[in-house]
């Protein structure tokens, strides 16, 4: 197609989560909102977390978006499920460092999240997937507090 | 009008993007720039960079030389009365804000109405329900039609005796309708309104006539008509620039300066505050003489003719959404479209990969976005140095974005 291999940021796995979400909706009762959009393009996304004890027990997601806004918010709710907060935050920075092209700790699985690295190739859609992860920052860091 | 020779005068056009020529379809964000606008800038910043309205010297003569010529130029370009009805600001932004702030403020009270129309862009918007909110006037929208065009009949309806302002774009940035700016100016004249203009997507296309608009306030930007980022322009009738107070305060504006008071500079200096943009209205008047050589009558009629074309091939892709009328008479160079269920930005990624470069998002048009019922679109948007190979092109890298994606599906 060209030199810019498309293939490199559309990979099967995310359009498998852009098509099926996993985790889409909203958690009712006692749990974390945080609404986040993206003033430049118009994404948006809502995001609810419940959180006992210091650990994320569950995770679910509206919003409206690109392909990558909406396959990140699908795989990162699924990835912070059961994670303690810490692991939550920690796992947030890894993804921002793959965005950013630096070293991250690759000792830790990140399952489909892993698809979303050839995003760092395209600088102008890095934005759409650190969107949902923002999110969860924000949520957490509050709740921290 | 050939627009492949005039491609041969901006530089940029003459490039690959991700292996691919370049096909620049987002003038309506920015456009591009001729030589002779470089050059204007590089003459400038090399043989007679020097600040305006003050020094004795030689270069500091030819700096003012130039830009008070540049003033001049924008005169004639939008047929003002008199240079004391031009004002250089920042860009249409700093144009409109100038005119909520300073005339907004001072001339609205609780019960008076400002309207605007649900297509404005937000830079038409915010400066409006600032002023509204400071005030306690009341916002009003005027409807648009089905096909996004405003009727004079709504217009008739929502303009009452108590609007003291109306304020419109001429075009739309998103629908690319042209909007009926006289008619809607003598309505709002009748009920003893003023008429302000956001002219930011027309000043480039069409012949302005400030003085046949009968418009009290016209705003446009340089950047838009190959002229330099970071200046703009506003027009405002002589009589109620006089009586507006300035809102920037500092040198350059004044006349007198006390230790408790001061008094401004006459029209339109006391706009002014602190050293203009001097390389930026050299630079709008080496684009103004290039727009005026080739003739806004030319340019519009290539871009009707683009658009026209565009519409044509575009609406035959299968699970096209173009938003806007279709008749192209109603329309100038911008051509706003969904593609069947993939995102925009989805959109604009693939095609970049072809190097044609669109726009996608809301276009500062969150209004109009709700309006449509959507929440992001993908715009191509067309200048002189377009061509309907282009186009094509767009056509192309369209059915390969469709194809793409119903492959990876």
């Amino acid at each position: 197609m060209s030199s810019k291999n498309l293939d490199t940021l559309y990979r099967q796995v995310i359009m498998d989560h852009y098509k099926n979400p996993r985790n889409k909706g909203i958690l009712e009762d006692g749990s974390l909102t945080i609404n986040m959009n993206n003033p430049t393009c118009g994404d948006r996304i809502q995001l609810t977390m419940k959180v006992e004890d210091g650990k994320v027990t569950d995770s679910k997601f509206e919003g409206e978006g690109c392909s990558i806004s909406m396959s990140s918010a699908s795989m990162m709710t699924q990835a912070i499920k059961g994670k303690n907060i810490d692991d939550a935050l920690k796992l947030s920075k890894i993804f921002s460092d793959m965005m950013l092209g630096k070293e991250y700790d690759d000792n830790i699985d990140l399952g489909d999240i892993e698809a979303l690295q050839g995003v760092s190739q395209f600088p102008a859609r890095i934005k759409c997937a650190t969107l949902a992860w923002k999110a969860m920052e924000k949520g957490l860091n509050e709740n921290n507090q | 009008m050939n627009s492949r020779e005039i491609r041969e005068l901006f530089p940029i056009l003459n490039q690959e993007v991700n292996g691919n020529p370049l096909v620049y379809l987002d003038s309506a964000a920015t456009s591009q720039k001729p030589v002779q606008v470089i050059e204007a800038l590089d003459r400038y910043y090399r043989e007679y960079n020097s600040n305006v309205h003050r020094g004795v010297h030689t270069l500091g003569t030819r700096a003012t030389d130039g830009y008070e010529g540049a003033r001049e130029k924008v005169r004639k370009f939008i047929n003002a009365k008199s240079i004391e009805e031009v004002i250089f600001t920042r860009g249409t932004t700093t144009s409109l804000n100038t005119v909520a702030a300073s005339y907004g403020r001072a001339n609205l009270s609780e019960g008076d109405e400002i309207v605007i129309s649900y297509m404005e862009h937000h830079s038409n918007i915010i400066p409006w329900q600032q002023v509204a909110k400071a005030t306690g006037a009341t916002l009003k929208y005027l409807p648009l039609q089905e096909d996004g065009t405003i009727s004079i009949e709504d217009a008739r309806q929502t303009i009452t005796s108590n609007t003291k302002i109306v304020s419109i774009m001429q075009v739309s940035n998103v629908l690319g309708v042209i909007n009926p700016i006289k008619e809607i100016a003598q309505i709002a004249h009748q009920h003893g309104a003023i008429m302000v203009v956001d002219g930011a997507q027309s000043a480039p296309h069409v012949k302005v006539d400030v003085q046949d608009l009968d418009c009290d306030f016209f705003a446009f930007s340089g950047h838009k008509m190959c002229g330099p980022t970071g200046i703009g322009v506003l027009y405002g009738k002589k009589q109620l620039l006089e009586n507006m107070e300035p809102i920037e305060f500092g040198g350059e504006m004044i006349d007198f300066v006390g230790l408790y008071e001061s008094t401004w500079k006459e029209l339109p200096w006391k706009f002014e505050g602190g050293t203009p943009i001097i390389a930026g209205a050299i630079g709008l008047g080496a684009a103004i003489d290039f727009l005026q050589e080739i003739g806004l009558e030319n340019i519009e009629a290539h871009e009707h003719k683009l658009a026209a074309y565009a519409l044509e091939k575009m609406s035959a892709i299968e699970g096209m959404t173009i938003y806007g009328p279709m008749d192209s008479a109603k329309r100038a160079g911008v051509v706003t479209f969904n593609l069947s269920d993939v995102h925009p930005h989805d959109v604009a990624t693939v095609l970049d990969a072809e190097g044609i470069a669109v726009r996608a998002g809301h276009h500062c048009a969150q209004p109009l976005m709700k309006w449509l019922k959507v929440s992001a679109t993908a715009r191509a948007s067309f200048y002189l140095y377009n061509t309907e190979d282009e186009i094509d092109k767009l056509v192309q890298g369209l059915v390969k974005t469709k194809e793409y994606f119903s492959d990876v599906f």
